[in-house]
């Protein structure tokens, strides 16, 4: 097994910055703005451009939410097994809000198709937006394109993109993995 | 993100499924609970299975409960009740199945007048099966509702101490709720006339009590059953005047109670026979919350026996 690095040190807080920026610069003061994570790994992202954006704009109020989309995934039945379902936190209303979807790896596009149908569910948002740590790009099985984009690389399919957090596993780092014997 | 799934193919009874099906099923429920309240209470996670409700005994609660939980999970339902159907012309019960599944039926949900139907029927079709209830033998889908809506209550079921009242001889409620609360690590008492009372059920692990007092003194759950006369073919007591006196609860009797207690019915009620109408809109009894988790446990139940295929 190999592992390269991606992202990590302060690199991966500039992108974050970076991206905080970027999104500031479209939403300038948030005031009719969401994050939405998705889960599970999305929030842990979502989390971390909460916590920049408030200290980045002095504002404490940066509505953030968890969203779940087992239920809306298009491969039930199709592969073994099932995948337990995670909480859906989102306590304020989407309906006419813009939205931003936030997950840390964009790959075949499957996960935001699943999570667009699970967010409407919510209400009628006036926008959404997509914001990805990381796009595997040139993989894509739907027309699926990110708004704002850490990173792109280019990755074989069997490859795998990890991303650890430095609260959750320690240290804020992205890493691809391939497989030596393949 | 855990990889789970449940280990059986069918849902027949609780006596064949262990404690870490039970769980799994309620922490499936509490998300689905989150989903039914929502404005838009749908996920179309079985929009490619057709599911039929086969009842050859009358239901109401179960019935619309199963079907409502099949509709919040987009699944197509046909349903078929024996009253209006062919069983009246002498149809056999594998012939009923076979013709409806020869339309492309996924599921059974079942409820029949004989025990074990649901076994039978499950080693000769191929369609997955869910029962609703079998004669006097099991309900599983609603001790699972009962045991989840303690556990909502109460925070967990393992330590609790949880009574079932009334004719347990013919409840199949009572017999599901014994064997599941029991998985969970809870302590079960019966309690009723003793001709209504199963001989040998103390082979279930269970405590035996005829004192209703005595009863709800040691409980922190009472779980009060109905009269079942349609099943009663002698006469177990001699009135039902005399039974609502002996073990009917009433406002006053939950009153002076050493501790305040909870109270369940699994429906449908008789009022002033088991339980009086003040005791059941009384704020602690949790009968509609029962109703209420009923459509997410039958949502977790059709939604995790669908995610395994053949």
């Amino acid at each position: 097994m190999q592992k390269r690095t991606l992202l990590d040190g302060q690199k991966f807080q500039i992108t974050i910055k970076r991206l905080c920026h970027q999104l500031i610069e479209n939403h300038i003061d948030f005031s009719n703005t969401v994050l939405i994570g998705i889960q599970p790994r999305g929030s842990y992202f979502a989390d971390r451009v909460q916590q920049e954006l408030s200290s980045i704009l002095k504002k404490a109020n940066i509505k953030k939410g968890n969203l779940d989309i087992t239920f809306f995934r298009d491969d039930f039945r199709r592969k073994d097994g099932i995948v337990s379902a995670n909480s859906n936190t989102i306590d304020f209303i989407i309906e006419g809000k813009n939205v931003i979807l936030i997950d840390d790896v964009l790959w075949t596009g499957r996960t935001i198709r699943a999570a667009m149908d699970a967010l409407l569910a919510y209400g009628r948002p006036a926008k959404v937006e997509l914001m990805v740590l990381i796009d595997r790009r040139f993989s894509r099985q739907l027309p699926i394109e990110p708004d704002y984009i850490g990173q792109q690389v280019d990755s074989l399919n069997s490859q795998q993109v990890r991303v650890s957090w430095k609260e959750t596993e320690g240290e804020d780092k992205v890493i691809l993995i391939s497989e030596s014997n393949k | 993100m855990a990889v789970e799934k449940l280990s059986t193919r069918h849902l027949l009874g609780i006596k064949d499924i262990n404690r870490n099906d039970i769980e799994l099923i309620f922490e499936t429920a509490d998300n689905f609970k989150d989903v039914i309240n929502r404005p838009i209470k749908k996920v179309p996670s079985l929009r490619d299975i057709t599911i039929a409700n086969i009842f050859f005994e009358n239901s109401t609660r179960t019935k619309l409960s199963f079907e409502l939980a099949e509709k919040r999970l987009s699944a197509d339902v046909v349903n078929f009740a024996a009253s209006s159907s062919s069983v009246s012309k002498g149809e056999t019960l594998i012939d009923t199945v076979n013709n409806i599944l020869a339309m492309k039926v996924d599921m059974v949900v079942m409820r029949h007048p004989y025990a074990g139907a649901g076994q039978f029927l499950s080693k000769h079709i191929k369609a997955q099966i869910v029962n609703a209830g079998d004669g006097a033998h099991e309900h599983p889908t609603q001790a699972l509702l009962d045991a989840f809506s303690i556990r909502q209550k109460l925070g967990d079921v393992a330590g609790k101490k949880v009574v079932i009242v009334g004719d347990i001889l013919h409840s199949r409620v009572a017999i599901s709720n014994i064997l599941c609360l029991q998985k969970l690590g809870a302590e079960v008492m019966v309690c009723g006339p003793t001709t209504l009372i199963p001989k040998y059920i103390e082979g279930l692990g269970v405590k035996i009590e005829h004192d209703l007092i005595k009863a709800l003194n040691w409980c922190d759950v009472a779980n009060m059953l109905r009269i079942q006369l349609e099943r009663q073919d002698i006469k177990y007591f001699p009135s039902l005047r005399e039974y609502a006196m002996m073990y009917g609860l009433n406002k006053q009797i939950l009153d002076n109670l050493n501790k305040e207690i909870i109270v369940m019915h699994p429906g449908p009620i008789n009022r002033g026979v088991e339980i009086t109408s003040d005791v059941a809109d009384s704020k602690q009894s949790i009968i509609l919350e029962q109703v209420e988790n009923g459509v997410a446990i039958r949502m977790a139940v059709l939604y995790l026996l669908a995610s395994q295929r053949d």
